[in-house]
């Protein structure tokens, strides 16, 4: 009874990678566009050192402030509901990203239910991250509104709703705060692509 | 009838006249040849031609989108028909100042990791054949005044250590001088000059003393590395002096009791030799700021009669809601008199001998406390300039009344490039006195007599510069209807509004062409004006929506 269990409990183990693999399968389809999307912004850091490049496909996330500054995160250490978690990203030979500030991401964990059908699909385990860098004037986001779930930046009091894909909800800015898809490998979020959407300022 | 106009391609100016030193110094009336027309910052053309008694008839003659959104403040600048427009995002624009055309365009390519705080220019500089640009990424640029094609592009600082700029460059003596803002990122400040033709540094003078240098002992420790003191309005300037005089920033981090002592030489008058940097004077208006009351508008150069004594005076209406008169003078600058024009709790009296306040304890602000103080925090007036008029010998005074602020010190670790207040944003508070029927004010001053004569009010705040002009009119927009208006400049009777696309935040102009008299400015409303719509939104529970986008709008009397 006990091997038994201990058996079964070895093949639910699995199960839930099983699961997390045909997932990521599924959205693997949108991969290829998602990967044009990024692509069709032209990043002038791109081309250069690892440190400065965005956020790519396979990339993990470590902490980019307080005492566990540099450690990769894991989905547990991202509290429900917020508040949110200052990340960089760091790429698969574990080359920290923090050699450009548009690199600055939040990762927060919400309800599933929570989440808009399209935001759902480019999470997982209700884990979504975002640029840290306002789309009006390039300030740092640094505050969250916990009652109402969302973003503010503290220049010029622009919101965004990380439930819904980072939507514009109050103040100047112009467009959309960008996404970095997220999958899950072994309970740490990974990036599945690179930034949906340029990050910082819009140039006139 | 004359055939519809059309659309040119730009081609630039086909003639120029080069703006000399003697120009600038005594400029022709018909031109606007830097921020505030003058080196004594009066903000004040003697052009005639629309009084109070026409100014009803003002209409548009053209106007131009410049593409951009956030907060327009910079002036026409006009030399000899040719207009110069600096715009958000480090656009200049030159148009030709009596049919709107576009000569040319010059648009910077900001980089695309920078932090705009305030994402807006306050105005070009001229100089000879050139055009002068200090930029949101810190750089100087010098423009072909015809072409608008790049002559030199020099670095001042590191825009990732938050350093930038925003002001219009003040030229003189072959020099381009600015200054650096990033006060609220814990920069170092200074004021630099930089040689109009090759963009080399001709001298460089910090506002934060280093260990050893006169006033270091008003910095305690390290406190002087990340003091700020910031400089982001254009100087005025003394030629007979050969004094440029600066109006300088709070210290860093807003709280004043992280960084005991009088943190010289913020919230100052800096009087710098032009030539080479020297400080040869200085007056603090306050010290230890702890209420974010930056005092970066340059004084105002007015003679003013104290008795039978003709003073050559500095006067400021300070963000601290004071109204300054200084002396300046070869060796120093003295104090004179000062009196609040707001509503001012933090002062309980200034020293009549040294002009140095001492302050209610209870209202300044401290770490680890809410502290309430009036004005906000925004001051009795912030950087929007005033202006003064020869003829009615009447100091105009774009002014924000009834409004008090709050804060809460907090200890925060300074990073560079990082914001770095001192207290929290949700801490910032600001209210409307109880019972205040308005808000914005123009008020209009007789200095020799220290008396109010007249005083305009708005329900809504007001960001409006001032323009006054020899034909005896006040121009301002600055409120959240989006409206310009002009007033009689004896009595302040409204004789004129138009309602534009925008809410005027902007330094008006009046040049002439021609014959005649044209009167210019951007409506394009951000930055702070927008910031304190939304904070008073915040305390009345309303919402209001003031749309933005710039225009430059040019108005004349109808014929």
């Amino acid at each position: 009874m006990g091997d038994e269990l201990a058996g079964g409990s070895s093949m639910n183990r699995r199960e839930p990678r099983r699961a997390m693999l045909r997932g990521a399968l599924a959205i693997g389809v949108g991969l290829p566009l998602l990967d044009l999307c990024a692509r069709a912004i032209p990043e002038a850091s791109a081309q250069g050192d690892p440190k400065s490049q965005r956020p790519q496909n396979g990339d993990r996330f470590v902490f980019r402030t307080g005492n566990q500054t540099g450690k990769v995160i894991t989905v547990a250490d991202i509290p429900v509901g917020g508040p949110p978690v200052p990340a960089f990203p760091m790429d698969p030979s574990g080359v920290v990203r923090d050699g450009s500030r548009l690199n600055q991401l939040l990762l927060v964990r919400l309800t599933l239910t929570d989440l808009s059908e399209e935001t759902r699909g480019r999470s997982a385990e209700g884990v979504v991250a975002y640029s840290g860098v306002c789309t009006h004037t390039g300030c740092d986001i640094t505050l969250w509104k916990a009652e109402s779930i969302r973003f503010r930046c503290p220049c010029h009091e622009s919101e965004f709703d990380p439930k819904d894909a980072g939507r514009v909800v109050g103040g100047p800015a112009p467009r959309r705060l960008p996404r970095v898809p997220v999958k899950v490998v072994d309970g740490v979020p990974v990036a599945a692509a690179g930034f949906l959407g340029r990050p910082g300022f819009q140039p006139t | 009838m004359a055939p519809a106009p059309r659309a040119k391609p730009t081609a630039g100016a086909t003639a120029y006249t080069p703006v000399t030193d003697q120009r600038l110094v005594n400029p022709e009336p018909e031109n606007w040849l830097m921020y505030r027309r003058t080196y004594d910052g009066w903000g004040y053309s003697p052009l005639e031609q629309v009084t109070p008694g026409n100014a009803a008839s003002l209409v548009p003659v053209w106007t131009f989108s410049t593409g951009v959104a956030e907060g327009h403040q910079s002036p026409p600048i006009v030399n000899n028909g040719i207009m110069f427009v600096s715009t958000p995002q480090n656009q200049v624009l030159a148009l030709d100042a009596k049919s709107g055309e576009l000569l040319w365009r010059y648009k910077r390519d900001l980089p695309e990791d920078l932090f705009q705080l305030h994402p807006t220019n306050r105005g070009v500089g001229l100089y000879e054949d050139r055009v002068y640009l200090a930029t949101l990424d810190a750089h100087v640029v010098a423009l072909d005044a015809k072409t608008g094609k790049v002559v030199w592009d020099q670095t001042v600082e590191d825009y990732k250590k938050g350093y930038y700029m925003t002001l219009a460059p003040l030229v003189a003596k072959g020099k381009v001088i600015v200054g650096v803002s990033g006060g609220e990122l814990g920069i170092r400040g200074f004021i630099q000059a930089l040689d109009a033709k090759t963009g080399g540094t001709a001298w460089k003078t910090y506002t934060v003393p280093a260990p050893g240098e006169p006033g270091s002992d008003t910095w305690k420790g390290d406190t002087w590395k990340t003091g700020g003191v910031s400089v982001w309005i254009t100087g005025s300037y003394d030629p007979a002096l050969n004094i440029t005089y600066w109006g300088t920033g709070n210290a860093a981090q807003w709280i004043g009791d992280q960084r005991p002592g009088d943190n010289l030489y913020s919230a100052s008058v800096l009087g710098l030799d032009v030539d080479t940097g020297k400080l040869r004077g200085y007056h603090q208006y306050h010290w230890n700021d702890s209420w974010d009351w930056d005092e970066v508008s340059a004084p105002i150069l007015i003679d003013v009669k104290r008795g039978d004594r003709t003073v050559k005076a500095l006067v400021h209406p300070a963000r601290n809601g004071y109204l300054w008169v200084l002396e300046r003078r070869a060796d120093g600058i003295g104090f004179v008199d000062a009196k609040p024009y707001v509503n001012q709790t933090a002062f309980k009296s200034v020293d009549p001998r040294t002009g140095r306040p001492e302050y209610d304890e209870t209202k300044k602000p401290v770490t680890g406390k809410k502290v309430g103080f009036c004005p906000s925090l925004w001051g009795g007036k912030d950087w929007v300039p005033a202006a003064y008029s020869p003829k009615t010998n009447l100091l105009y005074i774009p002014a924000n009344e009834n409004l008090c602020g709050s804060l809460v010190g907090t200890q925060q670790k300074y990073e560079p490039g990082k914001l770095w207040l001192g207290s929290e944003i949700k801490d910032i508070g600001l209210d409307v006195r109880n019972g205040a029927g308005h808000i914005g004010e123009i008020q209009a001053w007789d200095m020799n007599t220290r008396t109010k004569v007249w005083t305009r009010t708005f329900e809504s705040h007001n960001w409006g510069p001032v323009l006054a002009t020899g034909g005896g009119l006040v121009f301002a927009g600055g409120t959240n209807d989006r409206y310009f208006r002009a007033f009689d400049a004896k009595t302040g009777e409204l004789v004129w509004q138009w309602r534009t696309n925008s809410g005027i935040t902007a330094v008006p102009s009046s040049y002439s062409v021609d014959g005649v008299q044209y009167i210019a400015v951007q409506s394009g409303w951000g930055v702070d004006a927008q910031r304190m719509q939304d904070s008073l939104d915040t305390a009345r529970g309303t919402k209001t929506d003031v749309p933005q986008g710039g225009v430059i709008w040019v108005f004349a009397v109808k014929q």
